[in-house]
């Protein structure tokens, strides 16, 4: 079986664009094992965020698919075409990567030095 | 190609921007360990600054245990520390560290009940904590939180507790790329700000490497994406010794089929504590007593050990009898619908929206790599031999053996973080000066300012084919021959990838990350393969199927030191303390 991944992908300073990616599955995959595959096997470029592959822990791979907020280690493949799209309220760092760490947890936002 | 964006310090280096940070003790991992690290650094004095490659409390092993937490708290029956040590010894088959191991098992309970008390939520029974009897235990000694929560759990309760501890600064995506060391005293780090690209360097007067295990080098594993073995590389190349790196542990009954997210693939062994299940082969039947009759070590408890389930699953697959995702079958099907709810509440619902009905037929299970015996040879203080760089958790050797006993993976990362957290402290307040110069950062700010496009390899595909070699040639059970053949093609593999890192020069670049994780899983897994290669006998976790059996002679640890870019072999005799754990907490 294949699913069609749109993903819009966009940089700051960059126009969007969206790119189709063909992605062979068997049920009960998840979005997150697409997009991993196309890392692995087309575009090692692609960036996204996760860090507990499917256990569902880290709760880092939240993304919009089919212009709903959802995991993409939850969200299972189905065939024809699904869109992913960085989340739509947070800062965009690339492609599907928003800032999603509490303000306080950002190097931005730390003091260089602190002395006690 | 790097966008300078941030409004901090300005740089040293003419060419690429950078972001210069300074701190008193720099914990690198917000795992369990990582974080009970930076909670203790700042309770006896210490700035910390706490980084993670991923975000603080969310990347790491401890979020993903869904298990048990081992220690002699003696809640549910009468029980001692020494007893606990006693069990441990026991499963690492003659290779602990003993002054390491009765540390974890003496202060487990400390830890344990200062978690209570930060109300993490440990299940009770009758007004005590319950403490389950877990497999290689002699008695009920594991303390878990309902329902396969306890490493949310512990993560939540640790994140708070820091969120309140003043003088600890945390940091995400912030990936360390490289020990700064000045006259072989760890003066901080390099790393690199994976949103924008940049390199930021960090001043500290002492480190902590926090950053778990490695297996994420095998094809099956239970690992985040962070469990590359980062911290034994970053401390292999600062100088420090590994010990007993050929001692990988695989996890008998991994999930394998149906596709199964949103749960740890380890999550079938609490089913079977609470409710049993049978392993069937491909035809249906039973096989784990055939090879318990053929084998004395297993317990008589929980019929299987871990090594020998591994065996015989493995075993009935090679003969094919495997189940067809190529494992074997565990069912569950003997169970009432109720005790599966009342035991498992909303697992079950979980399990359905995956498709799986444990009355409608058994899932699938194979052996997963899941835990690491070996990391960093440390002291009692948690220092290894590079002067104020300490290690806690999963990341440091030596404690488990060849084999780690059940439900202490978490205990050893709370206790050897809080050692290792006042032992930086304590180190950084000796230390008057920042020690860091301009140089101690150089070689890693060279590496990354070499940053270019592949030279047509696929970063995320050389993962992949590295974690294929490993499990099938490096797996639970081994030959010379196998080994050999993964020498020669991680020597390859190091050698495709180069020495300048790919790039695509993009924020949070994943070809970067990539290649900067290959130059860390290549240097392990060939500390790994070689240790493992060495070892010419059968012991614990360490299985040769050319040398069967465990041989008395081989009574010793191995070392890893990295020199000249090579990696190079040593041995020293195990660390005999049948006496109470010496330090002070």
């Amino acid at each position: 079986m294949t699913a069609t991944l749109a993903i819009k992908r966009e940089s700051p300073g960059k126009p969007a664009k969206v790119e189709r990616f063909d992605v062979p599955f068997v049920p009960g995959q998840s979005v997150l094992d697409g997009l991993r595959y196309i890392r692995a096997h087309t575009d090692p470029t692609l960036a996204f965020r996760f860090s507990c592959i499917n256990a569902n822990a880290c709760k880092e791979c939240m993304m919009l698919i089919d212009s709903e907020v959802a995991y993409a280690c939850t969200t299972r493949l189905h065939e024809g075409e699904m869109t992913l799209a960085p989340l739509p309220k947070k800062k965009l760092v690339n492609d599907l990567v928003t800032e999603i760490a509490p303000p306080d947890e950002r190097l931005s936002n730390i003091r260089p030095s602190t002395t006690r | 190609m790097l966008r300078k964006s941030l409004p901090l310090r300005s740089s040293l280096c003419e060419t690429e921007p950078m972001i210069e940070l300074e701190t008193d003790v720099l914990v690198v991992g917000s795992g369990g360990a990582g974080m009970y690290a930076a909670i203790e650094a700042a309770k006896h004095g210490a700035s910390v600054i706490l980084a993670d490659r991923s975000l603080i409390g969310r990347g790491g092993a401890t979020v993903m245990a869904m298990m048990t937490v081992a220690a002699a708290i003696g809640a549910q029956t009468p029980d001692s520390w020494e007893n606990h040590f006693a069990d441990t010894l026991a499963a690492g088959h003659g290779l602990c560290d003993e002054s390491l191991a009765a540390i974890l098992c003496e202060d487990g309970p400390k830890r344990i009940l200062e978690m209570d008390s930060w109300k993490v939520g440990w299940a009770r029974e009758d007004g005590h904590i319950k403490q389950a009897h877990a497999p290689g235990h002699d008695r009920p000694r594991c303390v878990y939180v309902d329902f396969l929560s306890t490493g949310p759990a512990v993560s939540k309760t640790l994140r708070h507790q820091l969120q309140g501890a003043s003088g600890v600064r945390r940091v995400g995506d912030l990936m360390i790329v490289d020990i700064a060391v000045a006259d072989r005293v760890a003066c901080g780090a390099t790393a690199i700000h994976l949103p924008t690209g940049e390199a930021v360097t960090l001043k500290a007067k002492s480190v902590v490497i926090a950053t778990g295990g490695l297996t994420r080098l095998y094809r099956r594993n239970s690992a985040s994406l962070n469990m590359s073995g980062d911290g034994y590389a970053l401390a292999l190349r600062a100088g420090a010794q590994l010990i007993d790196m050929e001692f990988v542990q695989f996890f008998p009954i991994g999930h394998l089929a149906p596709r199964l997210v949103g749960m740890d693939p380890i999550m079938w062994d609490p089913f079977r504590y609470k409710l049993g299940g049978v392993l069937l082969n491909g035809e249906m039947q039973e096989f784990e007593q055939r090879y318990v009759a053929e084998d004395s070590r297993n317990d008589g408890r929980y019929v299987l050990t871990r090594d020998l389930a591994t065996y015989a699953i493995m075993k009935e697959v090679e003969a094919g009898r495997g189940s067809p995702a190529g494992g074997a079958y565990l069912s569950f099907q003997h169970v009432p619908e109720t005790e599966l709810r009342r035991a498992f509440g909303p697992v079950i619902d979980t399990l359905a929206q995956n498709g799986i009905d444990l009355k409608e037929r058994p899932v699938e299970v194979a052996p997963i790599a899941h835990y690491h015996m070996g990391g960093i040879k440390v002291d009692t203080r948690f220092e290894s031999a590079v002067l104020n760089l300490f290690a806690c958790g999963e990341a440091v050797g030596g404690a488990n053996g060849s084999n780690r006993l059940s439900g202490n993976a978490i205990t050893e990362a709370l206790v050897f973080g809080a050692r290792a957290g006042q032992s930086a402290a304590e180190a950084a307040r000796q230390s008057n000066r920042q020690r860091a110069s301009e140089k101690a950062f150089a070689p890693a700010l060279d590496l990354l300012a070499r940053r270019r496009p592949s030279n047509g390899i696929n970063p995320a595909e050389a993962i992949v084919e590295l974690q294929a070699l490993m499990m099938d040639k490096v797996g639970p059970f081994r030959t010379q021959e196998k080994l050999d053949s993964a020498i020669a093609d991680i020597a390859q593999l190091t050698h495709a990838i180069g020495n300048d890192p790919f790039a695509a020069g993009v924020p949070f670049d994943s070809e970067l990350v990539d290649w900067l994780d290959l130059r860390n899983m290549t240097q392990v897994a060939m500390s790994v393969t070689l240790a493992a290669h060495a070892r010419q006998e059968s012991r614990g976790s360490h299985q040769r199927e050319d040398f069967p059996g465990l041989d008395p002679a081989w009574e010793f640890n191995q070392m890893i030191d990295y020199r000249d870019s090579r990696i190079a072999l040593s041995r020293l005799p195990v660390q005999t303390a049948r006496r109470r754990a010496s330090v002070p907490a």
